[in-house]
């Protein structure tokens, strides 16, 4: 199937969490481990096989395009980690 | 304890809806429990001693008014993945240590408006990845059958609530099992309904194709009652099956006469120590006194369920946890930058179970591995559902063990796999989207264990076959009543 192995430095990139090089070395060998186990798939025969994305069957759901009432502007940007008036703050993404 | 709330959820009911008890009573003796015996046993993150009472005079002045509850005053736990509006929902995680929530998940409102009172916001694995509740960041839950071994998990708490009787019913949510195993751990009934029928509005979303909200409860009644309280389409979840609701509380039955029960060839029992395989063999038998035919049947591919949930679950739940970013809500931890802000964010609010999942997932679904990993899984999944539709053209029910051991003390799994290992049983009905419930069968002491521990049968229908599993399961725990033959022991406070 695939090699026993994760570049968990480039996957940690894409998954937005940084990393400490005691967890770098402790996920690399327990996922590792984890891809060994999971490679045991390898041994069906999927060639003719559809893939499974949802079990009960489903369709597309429509709605009105209309008007509804939604959660208080306030209420949520009480949550907010910052906020500047009536926006949520982040951090410059943008350089001067 | 206050022989009020020693009573089953059904009970409580018809008291409160009799006027023999009020929903005020009945509360105050669930907050009285609760503050006796939660230091030991850690149910709950929050406890909602204001809410349960306001919630509690609701229901009697509804009763009052005329009204009968098929839900009248019972106290509820509400896994803590779970929405409730104004109360802090954690997940069992940093990031979401202090987020309140804004509006109410459809099933726990479906349960307050027909009567239901929350009590408490429980323990979880967090983002319910896990099996023992060890997993969450904000709170240790012990068994109340024995407080050196875990509760199960990842409805861990809710489990343990329930068992405690700091609640009638538990609200849980099964990704890979994450009902049943509490269940069979705690001695209680746990019951995962088809795919679809309970919305996930308002359930911090984990691997959505696998998700499912239900009950735990100490009798199938109660399940039945929940559960057809809870159940029906959601026009808030698009994924909620929008298709009739039998209830099942009038299906419960008292034999099984004319139903084929399949025994799963792959599924043998014996290597799970001599005593454990014999429960499970008294088990069969039993069934087949109350009247089922057993034959035998085969899951050949269900032995990759594992190998299958642990590339789709994570795959699913990498994307599902994308959300927490720190911009909208939750914690944020600051950086030079949007981009530092974000790595510091999550490796600061997320444990290591979660990130290993957000990292397979990752990886699973990235450039290059998505074939080999993801869509291989996916399609292993028509495989293994394929399985169950050709056993179900030979029996009714499948039945096979919800756990393979009885629940283990705290930091025995130390490596992640032990850990996957636990919902070995449990991960293909997942998979196939099936309803499954695990009902007391007996008590083992395990391997250097002080006390017996229960341990769980588990019962499998086809497709929306609730009515039938949970009456079957009525009728076996009427015949054993293994259930009854023990109590926690918590008793020095509280009692």
């Amino acid at each position: 199937m695939t090699p026993d192995t994760i570049d968990i430095k480039y996957v940690a990139k894409l998954a937005r969490i940084a990393l400490t090089d005691e967890e770098i070395e402790r996920f690399s060998k327990e996922l590792g481990d984890l891809l060994g186990h999971v490679n045991a798939l390898a041994e069906l025969d999927t060639a003719s096989v559809a893939a499974t994305a949802q079990v009960v069957e489903s369709r597309n759901v429509w709605r009105d395009d209309a008007e509804r009432p939604c959660l208080d502007r306030e209420i949520v940007l009480s949550a907010a980690p910052q906020r500047q008036g009536s926006f949520f703050r982040v951090p410059r993404i943008i350089a001067e | 304890m206050n022989p009020l709330i020693d009573r089953t959820a059904a009970e409580i009911a018809r008291d409160v809806n009799a006027g023999s008890a009020s929903a005020a009573e009945i509360a105050a003796a669930t907050l009285e429990r609760v503050a006796g015996v939660d230091g030991e046993v850690g149910s709950y993150l929050t406890v909602l001693h204001d809410q349960a009472r306001a919630y509690a005079a609701r229901v009697d002045e509804r009763v009052r008014g005329g009204e009968r509850l098929p839900l009248a005053g019972v106290p509820l736990a509400v896994k803590d993945n779970m929405c409730l509006e104004g109360t802090r929902t954690t997940c069992g995680s940093k990031i979401l240590e202090h987020w309140v929530a804004p509006y109410t998940a459809t099933a726990v409102a479906r349960l307050i408006e027909a009567g239901a009172v929350p009590v408490g916001k429980a323990n979880c694995d967090e983002f319910a990845m896990g099996s023992s509740c060890e997993n969450s960041a904000l709170g240790v839950t012990r068994n109340p059958y024995d407080l050196r071994r875990v509760p199960g998990g990842s409805s861990g708490g809710s489990a343990a609530a329930v068992a405690a009787y700091e609640a009638a019913i538990g609200m849980g949510s099964d990704t890979g099992g994450s009902i049943r195993e509490p269940g069979a751990f705690c001695n209680l009934v746990g019951f995962k309904p088809t795919y679809g029928r309970v919305s996930r509005y308002g359930l911090i979303a984990f691997a959505s194709s696998l998700d499912q909200i239900g009950p735990l409860t100490r009798t199938v009644e109660d399940a039945a009652l929940a559960y057809d309280a809870m159940a029906g389409y959601d026009p808030m979840d698009a994924t909620s099956v929008d298709r009739a609701v039998e209830s099942t509380a009038p299906a419960l039955r008292a034999d099984l006469r004319g139903l084929r029960v399949g025994l799963v060839r792959e599924f043998a029992t014996d290597a799970l120590g001599e005593a454990t395989d014999e429960l499970y063999r008294n088990a069969y038998r039993d069934l087949a006194n109350l009247g089922a035919e057993l034959v035998d049947v085969s899951l050949p591919t269900a032995k990759y369920g594992l190998a299958t949930y642990y590339l789709i679950a994570p795959a699913e739940c990498s994307s599902n946890l994308s959300r927490f970013d720190g911009v909208r809500y939750g914690l944020r931890v600051d950086g030079n930058d949007v981009r530092e802000m974000y790595d510091n964010t999550r490796a600061a609010g997320f444990g290591p179970e979660v990130k290993r999942r957000i990292l397979i997932g990752t990886h699973a679904l990235s450039s290059g591995y998505y074939d080999a990993y993801y869509v291989r899984a996916q399609k292993a999944r028509t495989l293994i559902a394929g399985d169950f539709e050709r056993a179900f053209a030979q029996c009714d029910l499948i039945a096979c063990p919800a756990a393979s051991c009885p629940a283990f003390e705290f930091a025995a799994k130390s490596d992640p796999y032990s850990m996957y290992l636990m919902d070995y049983y449990t991960i293909p009905m997942s998979l196939a989207g099936l309803p499954a419930l695990s009902v007391p069968c007996g008590w083992v002491t395990p391997e250097g264990g002080a006390v017996p521990m229960p341990i769980g049968l588990q019962l499998c229908a086809p497709l929306f076959g609730e009515r039938l599993l949970l009456g079957a399961a009525h009728a076996y725990e009427r015949a054993t009543d293994h259930a009854s033959v023990r109590r926690p022991e918590l008793a020095k406070v509280g009692a």
